[in-house]
């Protein structure tokens, strides 16, 4: 399966999606001018990654800001994972945040509310 | 000999403008077209400025999420406009603020008179909601609009009036018969921890 890897920007995460290395990430900040057409590949890639996945995926979210207009296509990848998990398949959210950003932490029980699916929260130092 | 007068008055005005934006504590004031270009100059030229000033993290974080959120509102909104109106489009003023206990982000820009209404419900109910409210609007808002692109119905005041805890103010001041300017005022406290 294809390799995906984006370099980060100040407005868009760094994305790795690699099956091959079970690297799944993203990382940074995302308030990119369009979301849709930015987001779009990564849908596209775990819609291509559900119909043969590893044993185990972990997504990791490490986010240090994102816009509102960016929450809704992390929900979009987050319910992608959800259905994988829902079709018996190993799956777990890793979402990582700085321990001084109650907002980030906060952003991360809000979709584990949302979606049904194994969420581990993951505080680091900021 | 009159053009030299006018100059004269022109640059005794820039001076007062100067005197009233210190009086106001503004430190940054903008008008014309809002772009993403725009949007990551200002918020970047903020965050290295209040990172000088070793403003607290947390206030550092809020002021950028509610620089971006104001200024996409207006940048996003921009076909919003009808065509006789495409002066206004993506168009708008946008000010911060400093003071002792608290930053203040402003904006100004045309809206359609029939959208006020909209607006005003939007705005009434996010500031009467609570923190726990808030939260369920949000979730609600962010499953039902996501094939939206532009950020749906309020999603950033939504986000705005959550990150900063302050009610938003808003005025409508009348351009026309069809038009009026919109201003919002969205309040940073500087004590957060």
């Amino acid at each position: 399966m294809e390799t995906i890897k984006i370099q980060g920007t100040e407005d868009t995460p760094r994305i790795i999606l690699d099956a091959e290395n079970e690297i799944l990430e993203i990382a940074g900040r995302s308030l990119p001018e369009d979301v849709t057409s930015f987001y779009e590949p990564v849908l596209n890639w775990l819609a291509e990654y559900e119909e043969n996945p590893n044993e185990k995926t972990v997504f990791n979210f490490k986010l240090t800001y994102f816009n509102t207009a960016s929450s809704k296509m992390l929900l979009d990848i987050l319910m992608k994972l959800e259905e994988m998990y829902e079709n018996g398949n190993d799956v777990l959210i890793r979402w990582h945040y700085p321990e001084d950003d109650e907002d980030m932490g906060e952003a991360g029980e809000e979709y584990s509310d949302i979606v049904d699916v194994p969420f581990e929260q993951v505080s680091y130092p900021g | 000999m009159n053009e030299r007068k006018d100059m004269k008055g022109f640059l005794e005005f820039v001076y007062e403008f100067y005197k009233s934006m210190k009086a106001h504590e503004i430190t940054l004031v903008y008008e014309g077209e809002i772009t993403h270009q725009i949007t990551k100059a200002f918020t970047s030229l903020t965050e290295s400025s209040m990172a000088k000033e070793a403003e607290a993290g947390t206030v550092q974080r809020k002021v950028f999420h509610v620089m971006v959120e104001c200024l996409q509102n207006i940048s996003k909104h921009a076909d919003d406009f009808t065509t006789e109106n495409y002066l206004f489009s993506g168009r708008g003023i946008f000010l911060v603020s400093k003071g002792d206990d608290e930053y203040s982000v402003t904006t100004g820009n045309a809206v359609d008179n029939d959208r006020i209404e909209e607006l005003t419900d939007i705005l009434q109910t996010i500031n009467k909601m609570d923190k726990e409210e808030l939260k369920q609007l949000y979730k609600i808002q962010m499953k039902e609009g996501r094939l939206s692109n532009k950020g749906g119905a309020g999603l950033g005041f939504i986000d705005i009036k959550r990150k900063t805890g302050k009610e938003l103010e808003y005025h409508f001041l009348p351009i026309s018969d069809d038009t009026s300017f919109f201003l919002l005022t969205s309040t940073i406290p500087r004590d957060f921890k």
